[in-house]
């Protein structure tokens, strides 16, 4: 925390003092989501940039993508893909000013995890079944 | 909203509603906007990777060479490489308080979404134009 002054003054409570619900999870998987998506963009530009470059390049490239490490990063940006776009069309639904109601605040925070669960197993499932 | 009629801030600047960030509500609405795209260009990437997953060399280049996959793949990488940058902005400012270091990974976070959306319209360029 930035001080401004010379004196200690009381700060509000930081997460550590709340009891953790899904509404405040969801909130700090989409900061996560987001900062990891930014990163995970690489992945895309390295495919692309391999496949301009020539078959050697796009080879290497699909071989690590490919290896069972490269699968679950990949599994991974698929989660927080679909994470970050749930979250997303939840805060567009705030945006209007509906669905802040606590039980409805609750049942959008379950729904976003469960659509990003469900959305991304169903992507990986038509990969394997191809 | 009801402005105080001790203000000493000047009707133009009230009129143009900037604040003291001079942005006023810009950065919101740009997140918006490219969100909005994203929703839509995400469904889109997700289809085209689906095909791309299993294709060889030749095929790669034939299905991102097509306009039909170029084109949303191109919409993609600017909307996501906007979005990302503002993101991450929100996420430096908020935990970066040294002045030097946070206007240095400003600095970087710009270089960055833009060298990785050019980096990707090139190569799509080059694969569209080149088949």
């Amino acid at each position: 925390m930035a001080r401004t002054g010379p004196t200690e003054r009381p700060l509000s409570p930081h997460l550590q003092i709340y009891k953790p619900s899904i509404t405040m999870v969801m909130s700090i998987f989409h900061r996560i989501t987001g900062a990891a998506l930014f990163f995970g963009t690489l992945l895309l530009v390295v495919f692309l940039v391999a496949l301009a470059s020539g078959k050697s390049a796009f080879d290497q490239v699909q071989w690590i993508y490919g290896s069972l490490p490269g699968k679950l990063v990949l599994f991974g940006y698929t989660w927080a893909l679909f994470q970050h776009m749930f979250g997303g069309i939840r805060h567009f639904i705030w945006d209007t000013g509906a669905g802040l109601e606590r039980g409805t605040r609750m049942k959008l925070a379950w729904a976003t995890l469960g659509a990003s669960l469900a959305t991304s197993v169903l992507v990986w499932f038509i990969y394997l079944a191809r | 909203m009801h402005s105080n009629p001790h203000s000493i801030r000047t009707p133009a600047a009230r009129v143009r509603g900037l604040g003291s960030a001079r942005s006023g509500t810009h950065h919101f609405w740009m997140t918006r906007v490219t969100g909005m795209a994203n929703v839509v260009l995400t469904l889109a990437f997700v289809m085209i990777v689906l095909m791309l997953a299993k294709a060889d060399y030749a095929g790669a280049l034939k299905i991102v060479g097509h306009p039909l996959a170029a084109i949303p793949l191109l919409l993609f990488v600017g909307s996501a490489a906007i979005h990302m940058r503002l993101g991450m902005q929100v996420i430096i400012e908020d935990y970066v308080h040294s002045e030097g270091a946070k206007v240095a990974l400003l600095m970087l976070n710009t270089f960055f979404a833009v060298a990785i959306g050019l980096a990707s319209a090139y190569a799509i360029l080059k694969i569209g134009f080149a088949s």
